[in-house]
């Protein structure tokens, strides 16, 4: 099992409580698909993907972006049980969509530039191996269900 | 994956800004890695202070972050203007090559920290591409 210190647990609860959802999460979907342009091939239902202009604008990117960061709302909650937590979602993303499990870790590092670029120097070497390391445990987690 | 010329010019255009910071820049990013990937540490045993902000960590950050520097000036020929580098961290270093990937990213994160505004999806890709084609260049004479 994770162990989390009262450092790390504080420092996650504290990243998300500040966190704007409607403004991250859209920014973190647009950043994957446009820096690993490969990552478009599960949204072909999106419609305007040809260039980041567009995928930054594309509404469906935005309210799938917002979705997906508030996915990780229940590991907040679940620190002491990532891994039966996303079972679930583990067994959703392998059955019935498809995803390449490598693609969680290139999601997860868009994510940390996103936080990175709006925390500043608020992002210190800590916060940022905390926040790493809790993304690296969901990460992992989603990946379990897969066979 | 090679560099278009959109690419090139962008890489150019963010390191002109980044370049400026080269006192912290370096440092920052070589601090971030010790402590994220701990990993990292096993190369760096002869140093006494591997912490952030270290001397020897910010001394040896602004020496990685010349070598970026002069990979920059070379965007058109990775893979030949970094051959004595490449030789360096080959047969002197013997840094894993898994190592770059590691540190492009903690590079990366430095940088979204310091330059929020230039540090675009669009520019972000470019550079990716880039210390990605860097990294590639180190590893030429490994074997």
């Amino acid at each position: 099992m994770v162990e989390w210190s009262e450092n790390e647990r504080s420092i996650i609860s504290n990243i998300f409580s500040n966190l704007d959802y409607n403004d991250v999460g859209p920014k973190a979907l647009v950043r994957c698909l446009v820096v690993y342009p490969w990552t478009q091939r599960y949204f072909s239902s999106f419609g305007n993907l040809y260039n980041a202009e567009a995928i930054s604008t594309n509404p469906k990117v935005a309210a799938h972006g917002i979705k997906v960061l508030h996915g990780l709302d229940r590991a907040l909650k679940n620190l002491d049980n990532i891994k039966a937590t996303y079972a679930e979602l583990s067994v959703l993303h392998s059955e019935k969509l498809h995803v390449d499990p490598d693609n969680f870790k290139l999601l997860s590092d868009c994510l940390t530039i996103v936080i990175a670029g709006k925390l500043g120097s608020a992002f210190t070497p800590e916060v940022q191996a905390t926040f790493q390391k809790f993304l690296a445990v969901v990460v992992s987690a989603l990946g379990k269900q897969y066979h | 994956m090679s560099l278009t010329e959109k690419d090139k010019a962008a890489v150019k255009a963010l390191w002109a800004k980044v370049s400026k910071a080269v006192d912290t820049v370096g440092g920052e990013a070589l601090g971030r890695m010790l402590l994220v990937y701990p990993q990292t540490k096993t190369y760096f045993s002869h140093w006494p202070d591997l912490n952030p902000g270290s001397e020897p960590v910010m001394v040896h950050g602004k020496l990685i972050l010349g070598g970026v520097t002069e990979a920059v000036s070379k965007i058109d020929n990775l893979s030949g203007g970094l051959l004595e580098l490449s030789e360096l961290h080959a047969f002197k270093l013997r840094v894993d090559p898994s190592n770059f990937k590691i540190l492009a990213q903690s590079l990366m994160v430095v940088i979204a920290t310091m330059f929020p505004k230039d540090f675009t999806p669009e520019t972000h890709v470019a550079f990716d591409k880039f210390l990605a084609a860097v990294a590639l260049g180190l590893s030429e004479k490994y074997r």
